[in-house]
């Protein structure tokens, strides 16, 4: 079995801010297959886009430690030097953000932006960034690229800037794709278009991508695989049918819950999850999900409130499947045998 | 472009023109009575009478108004003399043409604010930058804390003591005079040099903070961490794209600052006898001398709206989105 290519393992971040150490991420490990899609889910706060910024160094240095290991394709990413990440950056693993409106520089054109990632990247001349900047923008579906090349992104809509963004990213073909909300800032009709783009130029490309999202309905669309993060920490892991399907995790649970259906009676009331996501300074003790949680294991010695739950497949699972939950109700005391997977290759 | 420069000259005449009015009629409720002053200490009532004919103080105010307005577009006659447009009368103390005072006084004032402009502006952004980069290290802190104190002192404070200790101690720097420009270039630039240096002194640091904070927001903007996505260099993401953002505010702060000092630097002026606007707006007020109080009132205002123009030009050359 090839190696993927993306192996995080363990991964911690810690921001040291004026109210204490905040843990923005506490030992996360997942594997980015090449060409397949991963959603990484979670309210605001969870972790999920620091998790990706830092793998390429796009946090402030000063007040973040990491620890742990994340491997692309052989080349480790924590605490590699900044001229390592740079190279990588934009060239092997580019990234979209959630509002291209304040992603795209204002000052210079699409066209001029594009270009500049590919000369950093590969040293051609001018004319031949630009005609491949056109190429790219062509690509992603903007009609008249060559004149729209000489235009600002404030010239351009919400969802053509999204896909000058992705044009940009797709530039020098990485093989990862970081996309972080990437359809958050975008009206609804144009979401689905976007997502739609990137599943075709995945197909064309061969990209693999991480999608970060907190909509379930982007997961269930575009990923392979989908990761639930909660207070820093991975809280389930399995394929998107698994875990939208099959959810093993409370939390999992009261998100597919909250989101409403068009089958559903005009009248059911929302039902998010209740509560507030925790501090990271002080998370709660055992299982910093449990003040929300609807299954809570009663008792004050209860596991719940006194032990952290680790990420474990379910016994009852037949070999092969990689679904797995951080969990007391999924790992029962007598099932003693299981073993961690944050932090433990899966 | 254009149509937009002919919008902004087109309000800034209307502004010229209200300021003028304003200036007008305020000067009707000072107490003093100009005659009188003009009259000096051996005054009959008839040559009271003659100089108020000859000034056109014996005329209602509005026709006082209507006839400079006219001056001003078509010239008028003043006795005997005629004063072409356009015309801003005599002033009432030397009766000197203002408008030849004016264009007299105006290179020293320009040549102080010019060059002082380009010492501050050079030296307050790059410290504003450099302390924005390194920022919460000893540069950053050595330098805002000088800038605190720079900001603080005055200028009458400053140049008095720069003076004593450089020029009449030291003797680094030569006596501070205004030559003009066209007779001595050397002697123009050695004599304004304590000036500019003084007048930049204070306003570098309110630049060099200035500067700081807009960089720093500058720098947490969304684009700009899409430039280090995409692999650029630090240097290539200050050079290129940082800066960008952060020159904005400074560029409109400096309009106005610039407005200000081409209406006359009055302390820096009266400090280093500077033969410029803000000294002439000086004694004009203490003479009651109408013609030159609106003369210099109206300079100054010309200056200050010539400027925003500038700015808002300059704003479109740096900022795509401001261009319609």
């Amino acid at each position: 079995m090839t190696p993927p290519l993306l192996a995080v393992r363990d991964l911690r971040v810690r921001f040291a801010t004026e109210g204490g150490v905040v843990k923005a991420v506490d030992g996360v490990s997942f594997d980015v297959e090449r060409g397949r899609t991963l959603g990484i889910v979670g309210e605001s706060g969870s972790g999920k886009s620091v998790t990706n910024l830092t793998l390429l160094g796009l946090h402030n240095p000063a007040r973040t430690t990491i620890e742990g290991s994340a491997i692309l394709d052989g080349t480790e990413l924590v605490g590699a030097p900044e001229r390592t990440l740079r190279d990588l950056r934009g060239q092997r693993v580019s990234m979209v953000f959630q509002d291209p409106l304040t992603a795209l520089s204002p000052y210079f054109t699409i066209g001029a932006q594009i270009v500049e990632t590919y000369r950093r990247h590969t040293g051609v001349g001018r004319r031949e960034a630009k005609a491949r900047a056109i190429e790219m923008l062509d690509r992603v579906g903007i009609p008249q690229p060559a004149r729209r090349a000489d235009e600002y992104p404030h010239q351009f809509s919400g969802g053509m800037r999204q896909r000058a963004m992705i044009a940009m990213a797709l530039v020098c073909d990485p093989d990862l794709l970081i996309a972080d909300e990437p359809t958050t800032a975008l009206d609804v009709t144009v979401q689905a278009q976007i997502l739609d783009l990137l599943a075709e130029l995945q197909e064309q490309l061969g990209t693999a991508i991480i999608l970060v999202t907190h909509d379930l309905g982007v997961v269930a669309d575009v990923a392979d695989d989908v990761l639930v993060m909660y207070a820093g920490r991975a809280v389930e892991f399995g394929s998107v049918t698994e875990v939208l399907d099959a959810p093993r995790h409370p939390y999992t649970r009261g998100l597919l819950a909250s989101v409403p259906r068009l089958s559903d009676a005009l009248d059911r009331p929302l039902r998010p999850v209740p509560g507030s996501p925790p501090s990271l300074v002080a998370p709660p003790p055992g299982c910093a999900f449990h003040p929300r949680c609807a299954e809570l294991i009663e008792g004050p010695e209860a596991p719940c409130r006194t032990v952290l739950p680790l990420l474990t497949r379910a016994q009852a699972d037949s070999a092969g499947s990689a679904h797995a939950a951080a969990c007391h109700l999924e790992a029962a005391p007598d099932t003693a045998a299981s073993t961690d997977l944050q932090g433990a290759t899966p | 472009m254009f149509r937009f420069l002919v919008q902004r000259l087109l309000g800034a005449a209307l502004i010229l023109f209200v300021v003028f009015t304003v200036t007008f009629f305020l000067f009707f409720a000072m107490p003093d009575d100009p005659a009188r002053l003009s009259c000096g200490k051996t005054c009959t009532p008839e040559t009271l009478a003659l100089i108020r004919h000859d000034l056109g103080l014996n005329e209602s105010v509005p026709m006082q108004y209507w006839h400079y307005l006219v001056g001003v577009f078509a010239g008028r006659d003043f006795g005997a003399s005629h004063c072409s447009a356009p015309c801003l009368g005599y002033s009432f103390v030397n009766h000197e043409p203002v408008l030849d005072t004016l264009l007299d006084r105006f290179p020293a004032t320009l040549s102080l604010a010019l060059g002082a402009s380009v010492i501050f502006l050079g030296v307050g952004i790059l410290i504003g930058m450099l302390a924005a980069l390194r920022r919460g290290t000893w540069l950053d802190k050595s330098t805002m804390a000088f800038s605190l104190i720079g900001a603080s002192v005055t200028i009458q404070f400053l140049g008095v003591i720069a003076r004593y200790v450089l020029v009449d101690e030291l003797r680094w720097l030569p006596k501070p005079e205004y030559l003009p420009f066209t007779g001595d270039p050397g002697g123009w630039m050695g004599g304004l040099l304590l000036p500019w240096l003084t007048l930049a002194c204070v306003q570098a640091a309110v630049y060099a903070r200035l500067t700081r904070a807009s960089m720093i927001d500058a720098l947490g903007e969304d684009h700009i961490r899409t430039v280090r996505a995409k692999g650029l260099t630090s240097r290539q993401v200050y050079l290129r794209h940082a800066w960008r953002g952060a020159i904005t505010p400074v560029v409109t702060v400096y309009g106005i600052e610039l407005g200000v000092l081409l209406g006359g630097a009055v302390v820096t002026e009266t400090t280093f006898n500077i033969p410029g606007i803000g000294k002439l707006a000086v004694n004009a007020v203490a003479n009651s001398d109408l013609p030159m109080i609106t003369g210099v009132v109206l300079i100054a205002a010309t200056a200050m709206v010539l400027a925003n123009v500038a700015v808002d030009a300059v704003y479109a050359v740096i900022d795509p989105r401001v261009r319609v």
